[in-house]
């Protein structure tokens, strides 16, 4: 019998899908809402929609107290940074493990990617100390060093993945066809793995972008990037709800934005290799 | 040139010995054809020869120079994968030009051999397009054209008509023979499929679980099988293989006639009839016939038997192939 899908299924699956979606979009929405409240309005119970006082002050009011440009040109560097970093070590990584693999690779797999496991909060006195004595801390280069290795399980994962999708015949005919290896990975590899390689980037961008605990605990001022930015709002002062979420979308928007546009290859990367 | 010595070449995978050791030798100009069942090493026994597999010992030798530990690249030699392993991205042009490009070959060169190589091939009217695009058979002649501008020392088939249907594989069998003998460059043509093996072959190598079990022109094979192994597998239908006291009165101990070597209505064998086809130029019989067991029986033209019919039928004169205690054959 052949599957037939309901109008009425459909019906069901569609509203499923909205109720979803709406729930997990939910606290983004109203942090976007509240953040053009007044503090009042904002912490008012039982909580105001529509009978709000609707105001920009909040977003002056942050852009006038804080250095926004230099918080988000530090998420700038740090994440793409740290992606391209990662990118150049996971490449030639991921071909080896894809393509001439040993008896240990898939235990090596396994390890890189138990490391994502451990809770970070464990490595953080080492961290510290280490990034202390090193002058790495608050610096650009040592968050890159450090979210690259946060991520880099995640990346050499993603593009194994992808290069094992890639039939090992094509690269045996451009071998056969008198190319080296760099040119097997220049003119065969790559271009096939395109589409790949741009997903895994986007993905650890948002990743980097969003990181939190190590760009908060390694950083004070020259490199804190807008996670920091988000933070530095909830003061010993007391919680301005309708600032921080001016804040929060000040440092989101970016990153939404980047996202929305390049939905289709980051699901095409979150779901590669299920479907054939 | 392209002549290809094998010297006691072997290949182990971990405990698994999937090469024990073969000998061959290949002449410039043959057409040769790898045969046997599958996972009898036939296409491991190519990627040795391509240099896509490292031997574990012995030599593979090209035009006398030792290529054993040559990458691929240096072998000179083309490879058309079962799978075609185009490259998706490029045009028919870039596919076809790519070894040129790898070889340092000037814009303007690689341009008049691709031309040249798709007018041969009739892939002219297909270069700006991908792979993508294409039906399995031109994908195919892609994959050839791609393997004759690099005007290799031998070509390497790795079983290149399996995924063509039926009739388009009839075709491209004609049009690889007539390629043969246009550039009469060696080729070594690796098959599972042994009407492919006699029809194309100058020389066919039987193997069988990584051994060669005989080498020789097809009609050779077909004639003087050396063993029960060669005698079964080549010749379509099989070979009618019996042991016991029919064959002790031969002196062997097992006999083996051919369907078409059988003449029916006379001879000293009588069975039933349980399947006749008839094809209008043959007939085709299975017969149960007791202790022989079931014999199948190929009449040449029309012969008026059917189903449940007890025929007598017996072997044509000359035509029984005797096979010892050890399998071999005993002529």
């Amino acid at each position: 019998m052949a599957r037939t899908v309901t109008t009425q299924r459909k019906v069901a699956y569609t509203l499923a899908a909205w109720a979803v979606g709406l729930v997990i979009f939910f606290p983004v929405f109203w942090t976007i809402l509240t953040s053009f409240k007044t503090e009042a309005s904002a912490v008012a119970s039982p909580p105001e929609f529509l009978a709000a006082d609707w105001t920009l002050e909040n977003y002056a009011d942050v852009w006038s107290r804080s250095d926004y440009p230099r918080f988000f040109w530090n998420s700038v560097v740090i994440s793409i940074g740290s992606t391209l970093l990662g990118l150049a070590i996971a490449i030639p990584a991921a071909w080896s493990m894809a393509f001439a693999p040993g008896k240990r690779t898939k235990d090596l797999l396994m390890w890189m990617l138990s490391t994502k496991m451990m809770p970070a909060v464990g490595v953080l006195i080492p961290m510290y100390l280490l990034f202390q004595w090193t002058g790495l801390f608050d610096t650009r280069i040592g968050l890159i060093l450090a979210l690259m290795l946060m991520n880099l399980p995640i990346i050499v994962w993603m593009l194994y993945t992808y290069f094992k999708e890639i039939p090992a015949e094509i690269l045996e005919a451009a071998r056969m066809d008198g190319a080296s290896l760099r040119n097997e990975i220049i003119y065969v590899l790559t271009p096939m793995a395109i589409p790949g390689i741009a997903s895994t980037m986007l993905l650890n961008i948002i990743l980097a972008w969003n990181e939190a605990f190590w760009t908060i605990t390694l950083t004070t001022v020259d490199a804190a990037p807008l996670s920091a930015f988000i933070a530095s709002f909830s003061a010993p002062q007391g919680l301005f709800y309708a600032k921080l979420s001016a804040a929060s979308t000040m440092a989101i928007a970016p990153i939404l934005i980047v996202g929305w546009f390049s939905q289709k290859q980051l699901v095409r990367g979150l779901t590669f290799g299920a479907v054939k | 040139m392209g002549q290809i010595t094998l010297k006691q070449v072997r290949k182990s995978f971990g405990d698994v010995h999937v090469i024990p050791g073969v000998d061959l030798d290949i002449l410039d100009g043959e057409f040769v054809v790898f045969v046997g069942p599958s996972g009898c090493g036939k296409s491991t026994l190519l990627r040795l020869i391509a240099g896509l597999e490292d031997t574990t010992s012995g030599i593979i030798a090209i035009d006398g120079k030792d290529a054993t530990s040559l990458p691929p690249a240096k072998r000179g030699l083309a490879m058309v994968f079962q799978s075609y392993a185009l490259y998706p991205h490029m045009t028919v042009r870039k596919n076809i030009a790519f070894p040129l490009k790898m070889a340092g070959m000037s814009e303007a060169d690689q341009a008049r051999k691709v031309d040249a190589a798709a007018k041969v091939l009739n892939l002219s009217s297909y270069l700006d397009r991908r792979p993508g695009q294409l039906s399995g058979g031109q994908r195919q002649r892609v994959a050839i054209g791609r393997a004759i501008v690099r005007e290799p020392a031998a070509f390497l088939f790795d079983e290149p008509l399996s995924n063509l249907d039926a009739s388009l594989r009839v075709t491209m069998r004609q049009e690889i023979t007539e390629l043969h003998q246009t550039l009469k460059t060696t080729m070594i043509y690796v098959t599972h499929d042994q009407v492919e093996a006699m029809t194309m072959a100058d020389k066919i190598v039987v193997l069988n679980a990584g051994r060669v079990e005989q080498v020789g022109s097809p009609l050779q094979l077909y004639n003087h099988p050396d063993n029960l192994f060669v005698a079964g597998f080549i010749g379509s239908p099989k070979m009618n293989l019996i042991a016991g006291a029919e064959a002790a009165q031969h002196g062997a101990t097992t006999i083996g006639v051919r369907p078409e070597h059988i003449e029916v209505g006379t001879g000293p064998w009588s069975g039933i009839v349980a399947l006749a086809e008839h094809l209008g130029s043959d007939t085709f019989l299975k017969v149960n016939a007791g202790d022989l067991g079931t014999m199948t029986v190929r009449a040449s033209g029309e012969v008026r038997v059917n189903y449940g019919d007890r025929i007598q039928f017996g072997p044509q004169a000359g035509k029984i192939h005797r096979f010892g205690p050890d399998g071999k054959n005993m002529a």
